[in-house]
This record gives C-alpha cells, structure tokens and sequence, in this order.
C-alpha cells in the first residue's frame, strides 16, 4: 500500500489506474492521480485545528498577499465535505483535544478533500471502540454509495465481513486468494494464516480459589485531575479470569494502572492475598507476584532500541540468575531468552535483535514470555491483543487460559467484546469509573453491549 | 507451558524476512507437520508485520537521535566526515593566507601559480599537522642517525596524548548521560569544579605522596558529581530541563571560579593577576616520559582515562545500573512499568556524569596546569559535548575520538608555528568533523525519518546519509 502511495518505489511490476500504467514516485503523484490513505498512525499535527490540518501541504493562499493563508475557504470545505458524506466534526477543534475516532475522521476529509476517488485505509478500526468501528463502516458505507471505492486492510475478520465486497487474503507479501464476504471466519483465518486458526479458545471450567486481589473503594484521578475511576469494588480469585469490559477511556486504564503502583490512590484500597499495595512502589508490587501486560505495547511495555534478550528480563534484571545488585548475568540473560524464545513461538533473527525489528504479535509475545517466567500470583493483562495478528492472539489467549489452570489470578482488560466473553469466568463491565455489573460470559452479547454503553435496565447494577 | 508449540530451532535460527519464498514449497513436500505449522505461523506474522508499519516508537528526543547517530554506518559516515571537513579546512586555509590569495588575481593569465600556492600551502599545512600530532618522520629518522634527542620524536604523541586524556573525561561525561536520555550541556560547569577540588586539595592539604593525588582525584570526582547531581535531583524532582540548568551552572561555575583566584590564601603569593597558588608535587600526575625528555607532558591521566574508558563500558553493559540508565534514556515510559526508579536513575545518570567531568577538570589541573587560572579547564568541557557524540556515545567511540581531537589539537600548535596558520583552524576543522557527523542523524531525528532496519523496508528517505 505504500508503494501506491507513493512512499515507496516498486521494484518490479506496473501499477494501472483506469487501465492506464503510472508512476507515482511520491504521495503527492499519488493524490493527482485519485489516490487518498488514512494512515494507521495518524498523520495530523496536534496543535493545530481540524482546518488547519486538512489545509495543510495544499493551503490556499489570498490572491494578491503574498503568502496569507485563506483560511475561511478551507475552513468552507470541510464543512462541506463533512456534511456531503455525514462526517461530523467540528472544523474549528484542536486534534489534541479530541477523541481517536474524531482523529480518524479528520483524516479522511484530509483524503477526501483531495479530491481522491480511492481511499487506502490502513487498519483503521486498530485504534477504535467498537461504537466508533461501527460509526466508521456506516460512513464508509456512505462513501460507497457516492462512488468512492475504498481498499480497507485489516486484521479484523468480522469488519472485514460486515462492509467488504471482495476480500483479498494476502500472506507474506503474495496474494493468496480473492473471496467474497459469504466465506466464513473460519476459512478466512486459516486462509491468513495458512493452516487451521481455533478462533474458540478451549478451556476448562475453572477451579476458584481464595481471593488473590480485592480492590474496594477504589478512586484514581486521570492526568487532568478528573476522577477517572469512581468507588470500584473487584475480587479476581485463584484460577479464574475476571474480565474488565467496557469502551476504551471509562476508567480501564486507570484502574490497571493504579493496582500497579503506577498511579497514585486517591481512597480506597488494593490488597494482594490480603496485604495491601498502597504506597508500595511498582517494583515491589511486580516482586510479589503480579505480573503484567500494559495497554500500550509499544510506549509502556519495551524498550524498541533494545535487544530482545533485554526486554525479557526488562523488569528481573536486577534478580538472581539474572543479575544482582550491581551486575549482569548476560550469560544467564542469553541463555534464558533462547529458551523463552522456544517456548513462546517468538519469531526473531536472534535474542540480540532490537525488539523494534519484531512484528506486533511477537513484540507482545516478549512482554507475555517475561512476565511468565516467574510465578505469578495475579496476572493483570490489558488489551494482550491489540494490535496483534491472528495467529499471535491465538497463541497468547492460550498461554493466558493457561496460567489460569495453574492456580494465578488473571485481571483482563479489554475493549474486544469476542475476547472477554471467549476467556473470561465472570465479566465486570466498566462505565464512567465504575463498575456496573459483573456477570456471566453466557450473557447475551447485545446485554453486554448495552451494558458497555452504560444502560443498566434497571436490575443489575 | 507450549502445549503443541514446540517451535523449530532451525527456523529460529534463520529470518523469516530473508528466507527465499522457494523453500516454502519444497519444503511443504518434504517437512513433517509439526514443521510446516511452524513455518505456516511464521508466515502469520510476516503478514503481521507488513501490514503494520513503522510501530511507534516513542522516545526521547536523545533516544531517537541516538537511534539515528548509530544507524549510519559508523567507520565509514566518520571517515568521509573527516575527510570532507578536511576539504573545507583546506580551502579555508588557502582563502585565509594572503600570499596565495595574491595568485589568484591573476589566476586566468597563469593558473599554474595559484594551483601549485595553494596546493603548496595546503600540503603543507596538513603535513605541520601530521608532524605537530604523531610523529616528525625527519626527526624520527634523526633519532636513528643519533642526529636528533629521542625527546624530539616522542614530543607530537606526548602533546596529543595530554591533550587526549581530559576529552576523554569530558567526552564520557557527555556520553553517559546522553545514554541515560539526558543532555549535559554543563560539562564544561562540572569539569570546573573538579579542577577547583584538586587544586584546593592539591596546594592547601600537606598530605604525602601517593595518598595526596589520590584525595585531590576523589575531591575532583566528588566535586563534579556533586555539580552534577544538581540538575539531575532538579530533574528528578521537579521536571526542570537539564540543558537549561546545566548551561546556567556553567556561569555558576566559571563566576565562582574567577572570584575564588583572587581570594587572599588561594591566589598565588607576590602575583596580582588572577592565578592560585600551584599544586604541591605529591598531588601532580606524575609524567610518564620524564626519563626521556623534560619537555615530554604525557602523564598518569591517559591511562586513568583508558582505565576509566574500560570502567564505564563495564558500567554501561554489565552493570544493573547500566540496564536501567540504558533503558530510562531509550524508553522511561517503560523502565517506569518494570518498576524502575526513574527519577533515582536520572540524578544518579547525572551525579556519575559530573564526576567522570570533574576528573577531566582534575586531569588538566594536576597533569599540565597546575594552578588554578579563570580559564583553566580552556574549553575542554565544551569539547567533550562533541568528543561525546563523535564517539556516538560509545566509551570506546570517546576515546577513539578524544584521541582525533587531542591530535589535531597537538597538531594545531605546530601548524600555527610551521605554516603561520591561526590554531583557531583546527577548532573550526573539529567543529566542521563534528557536524558532517552528527547533523544527518540530527535531522533524522528531529524529522523522525526511520533509519534502514535490518531485514525490514528501506525507505527512500532514509537513503543518501
């Protein structure tokens, strides 16, 4: 896709537009001749309106004054674009103040603006709550119908059904197949990734036993000071999976990071097996058997410039066989990443490759593989899948339900409604900081939803 | 824990991205089932990968630019680097000297004149460097006829070992903190106050032999570290920019310097200008020549360096300190969530920093000046800032480039006396080295440009550097 963008050159092959071969050596090639990409990673400048942005690398300059920009025409056509294909948004907001799908949108009049009859759009949903995923396939429905034509590339099976005409598979960097969006997820996934992908993950009712986290009371302010998490109350036990549900931004965050000594406590209390983690550093929280996969991968979870090697021991360096107060064990270190690297299926050149070269599927495997080598009493896992390809989401969800088995406390966090009721033992759904239910995986996925949308129907709460 | 998982060694051994797409079929035919699953699921995330570029990768600024520095080709970017500064060096030495701007008047009626001047006096230039910096091929070949004291041969390589020895410090000052994410503008402040330490140490404390260099050294590191630790407490406790603070301590301590020469006990006896008292001989570094010749300055402090060279590349690979400096300055996001003390790391980052900068400081005090003067550390704290990044960070890489700046400094004394030409040159030439260097990777890092990764996609913008 970045070759028909123009950020890369082909190195064989021709690209037909219309029929006819082109060249496009640069984005700019690329928009003349129709073509428009939404980026995974947003290309905007956050301090800057949405106008601003959209007028950016095309500004429209008052005839006459040399170099003054026209902002009230460019500011005209957003307007206009977003009305013509129902996106909503204010032309006169800063980027950073607003919400990731807002974000999105702003990128698309970008594209749109331009004129373009083809919009790439490179794993859009990545970074969207299932209502803004939703509010993005209706208006690239919309742009369906006035004639647009859209190639949406994906990891997400189910999106892919709900709004492709025509799917191509395509698998290390060949394409393996065109289908139609009759073809089940099933035969998609196997298609992906070459064999058979269990999209169920198979598990064992669970065992429970004694309480291994309770947090009662629990109230957390985010960055701006607003009370982020409300008077939550949680019991995760040994050997079971309590699922945390809810859309992205209600709390989640938060709360995983305040049991983690990453954020402070305004009241309220976390204990572990009944001692209590308050004012205990994350260091001593991770020594006394919590382990844990932070949201954001790539910010919290490694360090890219390292090696593989060192991310694995990224929080045990400090601890026999691995090091000591003042030095390194490097062989130790060595010797134990080859093993892990076994035993978790990461796919790297070697255990001295920087974790930066590693796919985002392995580079969670890394955090997963280091956080498993010592015994864990509470795992607290949030979103272990983001970002993650297929065969790697499989793979961690088993290692998950694994160590479920073996007696630890699991804390899951997700915003993915398949994953929590696919893993979890019971589920609390998390509204506005607070807990609203906790209930069953049986229960029906529309109640579920309901729920993460803050309708409790009067009964549970 | 990898019910059905057994990966295969072999695979492992080899990367996914660079295996011939062949070997899949003929393999499929071959391989056993467990195999081909495991070549299947490589395939998995190859496709993985592909669709998510460039994951970002959020850094300092220091990291990010470091990311870059290392990416280019080492050796190479650092020869062509110096080569091409050379090339503007020779120019500005010919459009400086007059003589041979004079043949350039008439260039167009007798070319031949202004070609063979310039060339005449860029040659001759750069051999007065060669000379003034390693050796002087005619007194070497002097020695041997016994024409000519062994004294003579051995003085370039004293001259550029000396001047090596205190950029070392300074450049590892830098250096060390630069890993740990921090910018330390303040060396040149912390190299001052080492100086001041051993000096005070060195002419106030009667101590003996032996024992007295040794206390002046500990001051020095002590002083450093503790004008060091300043601006990374700051840091770590109030968020205060490093590069702010460490430039206005530099003022701090050159001001606090200039005022303590001039106080009565510390200024020498019988002078009026500003200069203390010298160092008692137990405190200086004692010569390493002095059998060979008197006029030979090389002393104890380059092999400290080597040693101390040898102890922060222990400190930065082997040490735990060293993992988490390493991790904080890439990442301290993430050093925060493995449960590092982040703040802790960076006033120490910045306390270790500082003493490495007060030994420098030390080094020039006890091993060539020996009296405190206002300016007395020269410019050699604001040397190591780009002996640092010469180095690329690298303790190896400092004293690799502490050695290029300390022999175009020796050699820049014998060009001022052999060609007449101003040593100021020879700071432009380290300047222009310095910023042929850094300034790509600069620029990459301020505009994010992804250097080439091994084995991934290579951008056509990160070509051409």
């Amino acid at each position: 896709m970045n070759v028909l963008y123009g950020l890369l050159q082909p190195d064989e092959g021709e690209i037909l537009i219309d029929g006819k071969p082109v060249r496009i050596r640069s984005p700019r090639d690329a928009i003349s001749h129709g073509i428009g990409m939404v980026h995974q990673h947003f290309m905007l400048v956050p301090v800057f309106t949405v106008t601003e942005n959209v007028m950016l690398g095309h500004e429209h300059v008052r005839p006459g004054l040399a170099g003054y920009l026209d902002r009230r025409r460019a500011r005209q056509q957003v307007v206009d674009v977003s009305q013509r294909y129902g996106l909503a948004v204010d032309p006169d907001a800063l980027i950073e103040d607003m919400p990731v799908g807002l974000q999105q949108r702003v990128e698309i009049i970008k594209a749109l603006t331009r004129d373009v009859d083809l919009l790439i759009m490179d794993e859009p949903t990545a970074v969207l709550t299932p209502q803004e995923t939703e509010d993005l396939l209706e208006v690239m429905r919309g742009l369906k119908k006035s004639g647009k034509s859209i190639v949406f590339i994906t990891h997400k099976l189910k999106e892919v059904k709900a709004i492709a005409d025509r799917i191509t598979v395509l698998r290390r960097g060949r394409s393996v197949g065109t289908t139609s969006p009759d073809t089940s997820e099933e035969e998609l996934a196997s298609l992906m990734v070459g064999r058979t992908v269990l999209l169920r993950v198979e598990k064992k009712p669970a065992r429970i036993g004694a309480p291994v986290l309770e947090v009662s009371g629990l109230a957390v302010n985010d960055e701006r000071g607003h009370r982020a998490v409300d008077g939550v109350d949680l019991t995760v036990h040994a050997g079971e999976v309590l699922g945390v549900a809810g859309v992205q931004g209600n709390g989640q965050t938060e709360l995983v990071e305040a049991i983690m000594g990453l954020r402070p406590i305004v009241s309220g209390t976390v204990k572990l097996e009944g001692r209590d983690l308050r004012g205990r550093s994350t260091k001593e929280i991770l020594r006394a058997g919590v382990g844990y996969v932070p949201e954001d991968r790539s910010v919290d979870g490694l360090v890219q410039g390292f090696t593989v090697a060192e991310n694995l021991v990224l929080n045990l360096y400090d601890q026999p066989p691995f090091g000591s107060r003042f030095t390194l064990n490097l062989n130790e270190i060595a010797k134990s990443a080859e093993q892990r690297i076994e035993q978790f299926d990461i796919r790297t050149r070697s255990h001295q490759a920087p974790a930066s070269t590693l796919s985002g599927g392995n580079q969670q495997k890394v955090i997963v593989a280091r956080e498993f080598t010592r015994p864990l009493k509470l795992f607290v896992a949030s979103q272990p899948t983001r970002g993650v390809d297929v065969g790697s989401i499989e793979f961690i969800h088993r290692q998950i339900v694994h160590e479920r088995d073996i007696g630890t406390a699991v804390l899951l966090v997700t915003s993915e409604l398949d994953e929590v009721v696919a893993l979890a033992d019971r589920i609390a759904v998390m509204y506005r900081g607070r807990i609203l239910a906790i209930v069953s995986p049986d229960t029906p996925r529309e109640e579920l939803g309901l729920l993460m949308a803050g309708v409790t129907e009067g009964a549970a709460a | 824990m990898s019910e059905g998982h057994d990966a295969q060694p072999e695979y492992l051994a080899s990367s996914p991205d660079k295996e011939p797409a062949e070997r899949t079929e003929v393999a499929e035919e071959a391989a056993t089932q467990a195999r081909l699953d495991a070549r299947n699921r490589a395939q998995a995330t190859d496709q993985a990968a592909g669709t998510e570029p460039a994951a970002a990768q959020p850094s300092t600024f220091a990291a990010r630019f470091l990311r870059a520095l290392w990416s280019a080709n080492t050796v190479t970017v650092t020869v062509l680097a110096i080569a091409l500064a050379m090339v503007l060096g020779a120019i500005l030495i010919i459009v400086s000297d007059a003589n041979v701007r004079r043949t350039y008047s008439y260039f167009f009626t007798r070319p031949s004149d202004a070609l063979t001047a310039s060339w005449n006096k860029v040659a001759d230039a750069y051999a007065n460097l060669f000379k003034g910096a390693i050796v002087d091929p005619e007194a070497l070949a002097g020695a041997f006829n016994g024409t000519v004291r062994w004294e003579r041969v051995f003085y370039p390589i004293s001259e550029t070992l000396s001047y090596t020895a205190p950029l070392a410090f300074t450049g590892l000052a830098f250096a060390v903190a630069f890993r740990g994410g921090l910018f330390n503008i303040g060396v040149q402040g912390q190299a001052i106050m080492g100086a001041i330490a051993a000096g005070l140490v060195g002419f106030l404390l009667p101590l003996p032999v032996g024992v007295h260099l040794l206390v002046a050294l500990l001051a020095a590191a002590l002083a450093g570290g503790l004008y060091g630790y300043v601006p990374g407490i700051l840091k770590a406790r109030t968020g205060a920019h490093e590069v702010i603070t460490t430039i206005m301590l530099n003022y701090v301590a050159l001001f606090f310097l200039s005022w303590l020469i001039v106080q009565e006990g510390i200024q020498a006896a019988g002078r009026t200008d500003a200069i203390s008292e010298a160092v008692h001989p137990s405190a200086e570094l004692p010569r390493l020549l002095a059998p060979v010749g008197q006029s030979l300055r090389v002393h104890l402090g380059i092999v400290l360096a080597v040693l101390v060279v040898w102890g922060v590349a222990w400190l930065l690979g082997r040490s735990t300190f060293g993992f988490e400096l390493r991790a904080v300055g890439l990442n301290p996001e993430a050093s925060r969530t493995a449960g590092m003390n982040v703040a802790r790391t960076y006033a120490m980052v910045m306390a270790v920093a500082g003493a490495l900068a007060g030994l420098g400081g030390a080094t020039i005090l006890l091993g060539t000046a020996f009296a405190l003067t206002g300016a007395v550390v020269g410019s050699a704290g604001f040397d190591g800032l780009l002996v640092g990044l010469l180095g690329r960070a690298k303790p190896w890489g400092v004293l690799l480039a502490a050695l290029l700046f300390g022999a175009l400094r020796a050699g820049g004394n014998q060009l001022q006396v052999g060609s007449g030409i101003s040593l100021e040159l020879v700071s432009v030439l380290q300047a222009l080295i310095v910023v042929f260097v850094a300034a790509p990777a600069l620029v990459a890092a301020i505009f994010r440009l992804r250097p080439a990764q091994a084995g991934g996609l290579e951008t056509g913008m990160a070509k051409g550097w």
